[in-house]
């Protein structure tokens, strides 16, 4: 490490391209490498998606026996009952992707990696080359993913059909076929990954800062990495635990989770939802951090409550360990165990409410600028919050029994996480794009792309309130007619959201072409974190002299 | 840069502060490996699901309470014709014993094993078996017909639960299981009954 850094003293030498991007140990390059991964996989996610509401836009089966016919080679029933499974393969790698390869690689390896060290005014990550691993391990994840769908699943089927939960009995004994091997092998990859790197974030952020900047002087970006790393350490050796048992069971022979050899399917829920329910908030603490500049800057105010801030992350991680068995009202658990989770579920709406009201009064007051990030950000804490409501009803377990496993859970956590973390996403992009990019992008493109998306997404996801208040459930490739309408308009938000994602690409491109040159801080005021004083782009190598912090 | 005793100093720290955290990493993956015989401990002390207790000898107080126990069998991939006992009421504390049957429908031996709750499930604390045909493996040869005994009482502290207080009825429930005993693989993992040793096989899914 050392004489990496004395041989690239001398003036921002960049090293060749190959070396820079394969061989990549600096924070910057690596957060670029994982936020171009996320658009990567995103784009295959997002496509699975589409696909899945074209086959739901109206009653019947009509895409996927003719996709499973054309990728497969199924004919006449066969491809009617291919089709079904590969419906059941595209809602599972549609959240397998989205969790694990696009959100995290977004938020906490693409803005965190390249963020985190200059916003604590450290040089690099703590092991730059531990960096480089854990981003190299995620394209190899998505690969086994992607090879998974197109290995024999289920009897007669390909691919892994089972949901993203991978529950036994049908991961294990109704799913014969290797596609689950490559799936499990895929997560146990991208958690390596994860770990890796939150090992690699919590030494940074403990030891690199510079001096001045003690842990209540910290953004509340790196709060929220801080955090989610813990999250990451605590809950994914769980995942991989849970998985490895799943793998024994399939292939070795155990009994972990077969009651007729002693085990037990549910013990496995248990070990899912502890690393389960943890994941959702991976997914969501580092857009809270995303938000909570974009919303300082533009309304020209510090963040209103730092430390309370802070601490609502600390303490929503913490609590989001003892609440998992909310995913499992109806296996059966016993009614003083589900009032327990009941009551310990809905006290995270407190910090999460410290949080949403922290936002507000932020702006209140403020000297607001609806540039492009502020409105993604303000869209999130709207979208959040409505997300966050329908939580409160579902932690409820009588509500619960009636809503399991309907299109209300499957609106509630697309509030959260669709119209939640990937607007975090979005925001962080406009926000920091002058910063890495150096270029400006056109504001027009930025605010046509927001309002699209806020459109369709809202469009797509709020019937599914409705249809699932009627009683449709979840993962089903068909309904009955009386649930058409609704499944309609789902449908065509989904195509409004894939045009906002043109005009996405649409933005970049034309920001890229143009080259309109970014000064250090296009923000103005309202701008106070660290990465606004360096150039932008940042050079190669920052704070080669450690900036004081007062 | 490189002989610098402050930059050796922090790479030490990051070591330390790296291997802490890799600390928490096998903790949580070595716990959720001991989560297997946690949980079947805590079903067996709890009576956590229904999980019924296991008593050496009959209760030492016998309550003027009567309770009804219903029994329930299920036997999907076993060969037997396997049928639970009638319904017996039956005072609280007092031992009673009841027959299951099974016949072996096919012309070879076959084994089974039973798994067994009660429901309600907060019942599995207080229902207690002296003997049962579920704690060992049952072999019935060819067309053979057997009677499977079930020694059992119900505790009376299960007055002291206010939500089990005015009970009527326990359903004890069995699901036998088939044994193969054609291969030798070993199956111990995750057991949540009191049987402890079994040696059978299971079919591999794996291909």
């Amino acid at each position: 490490m050392a004489t990496v850094a004395a041989h690239d003293a001398h003036h921002d030498h960049k090293p060749s391209f190959f070396k820079r991007w394969f061989f990549s140990t600096n924070h910057k390059d690596i957060g670029i490498l994982y936020l171009m991964f996320a658009l990567t996989s995103g784009f295959i996610a997002v496509t699975l998606s589409i696909f899945m509401r074209m086959e739901l836009q109206e009653p019947g089966i009509q895409i996927f026996d003719g996709l499973a016919s054309i990728i497969y080679g199924f004919t006449g029933d066969a491809a009617i009952d291919g089709g079904k499974q590969m419906y059941n393969v595209f809602v599972t790698m549609h959240a397998v992707l989205m969790m694990f390869l696009v959100v995290i690689p977004a938020l906490f390896g693409g803005f965190g990696n390249y963020m985190m060290p200059i916003m604590i005014g450290a040089p690099d990550m703590a092991f730059p080359r531990m960096n480089n691993i854990s981003f190299w391990l995620l394209p190899v994840a998505l690969i086994l993913g992607l090879i998974g769908m197109f290995m024999p699943g289920n009897a007669g089927g390909y691919g892994p059909g089972q949901g993203w939960t991978v529950y036994p009995p049908l991961s294990t004994s109704a799913a014969p076929g290797p596609a689950m091997d490559f799936v499990i092998l895929s997560l146990h990859l991208s958690g390596a990954s994860s770990i890796l790197g939150s090992i690699n974030f919590i030494t940074t952020i403990f030891n690199m800062r510079a001096p001045g900047m003690t842990m209540h002087k910290m953004p509340l970006f790196a709060w929220s990495l801080l955090v989610t790393a813990f999250l990451l350490l605590l809950s994914l050796p769980v995942l991989a635990g849970a998985i490895t048992m799943l793998l024994t069971d399939r292939n070795f022979g155990t009994a972990f989770f077969a009651p007729e050899y002693g085990g037990d399917p549910i013990l496995f829920q248990h070990l899912f939802w502890f690393f389960g329910h943890p994941e959702v908030y991976i997914l969501i603490l580092p857009a809270f951090g995303v938000v909570s500049h974009v919303i300082s800057t533009f309304s020209r105010k510090p963040i209103f409550g730092y430390l309370g801030m802070a601490y609502a992350m600390v303490a929503i991680g913490a609590v989001g360990f003892i609440v998992w068995a909310h995913h499992m009202y109806t296996t059966g658990i016993s009614l003083n165990t589900q009032r327990y989770f009941v009551f310990a579920t809905m006290v995270i709406a407190v910090p999460t409410g410290i949080k949403i009201f922290s936002w507000i009064a932020t702006m209140w007051g403020g000297s607001i600028r609806f540039t492009t990030p502020m409105l993604w950000s303000i869209g999130f804490v709207f979208l959040f919050t409505v997300g966050g409501v329908t939580g409160v009803q579902l932690a409820n377990a009588g509500l619960d029994r009636a809503y399991h496993d309907t299109y209300y859970v499957v609106a509630h956590f697309h509030y959260v996480l669709s119209l939640g973390a990937v607007f975090g996403i979005f925001a962080g992009w406009y926000y920091w794009w002058p910063k890495i990019t150096g270029t400006m992008y056109n504001e027009l493109y930025g605010k046509l792309h927001f309002w699209i998306m806020f459109i369709g997404v809202n469009v797509t996801f709020f019937p599914q309130h409705f249809l699932g208040l009627a009683g449709m459930p979840r993962r089903y490739i068909d309904y009955p007619d009386a649930f058409a309408g609704w499944n309609f308009v789902s449908s065509i938000g989904s195509y409004i959201s894939v045009v906002a994602m043109v005009v996405f690409a649409v933005g970049a491109i034309e920001a890229l072409i143009k080259k309109r040159p970014a000064a250090a801080n296009p923000w103005g005021v309202g701008a106070t974190t660290l990465e606004w004083q360096l150039s932008s782009p940042p050079p190669f190598h920052q704070w080669e002299e450690l900036p004081r912090i007062r | 840069m490189t002989a610098d005793p402050a930059d050796k100093r922090k790479s030490r720290r990051n070591v330390a502060t790296a291997g802490m955290a890799l600390g928490l990493v096998v903790g949580m993956g070595a716990l959720s490996f001991a989560a297997v015989p946690l949980y079947k401990i805590f079903c067996q002390v709890t009576g956590y699901g229904g999980t019924t207790q296991r008593a050496d000898a009959g209760s030492d107080q016998i309550v003027d309470r009567k309770i009804t126990i219903r029994f329930d069998a299920n036997a999907p991939d076993v060969p037997w014709d396997f049928r639970p006992a009638a319904p017996v009421t039956v005072r609280l504390g007092e031992s009673a014993v009841v027959n299951y049957t099974a016949k072996n429908l096919i012309d070879r031996p076959s084994s089974g094993q039973a798994s067994f709750n009660v429901t309600p499930e907060m019942a599995g604390a207080y229902f207690n078996k002296i003997d049962c045909f579920c704690f060992t493996e049952q072999t019935l040869q060819p067309g053979e017909k057997v009677d499977m005994g079930i020694t059992f009482y119900v505790d009376p502290d299960i007055l002291d639960v206010p939500e089990l207080a005015d009970l009527k009825t326990i359903t004890l429930s069995y699901t036998m299981f088939p044994l193969d005993r054609d291969s030798d693989a070993v199956a111990s993992a995750g057991r949540t009954d009191n049987v402890t040793t079994r040696s059978i096989a299971r079919k591999t899914t794996g291909d």
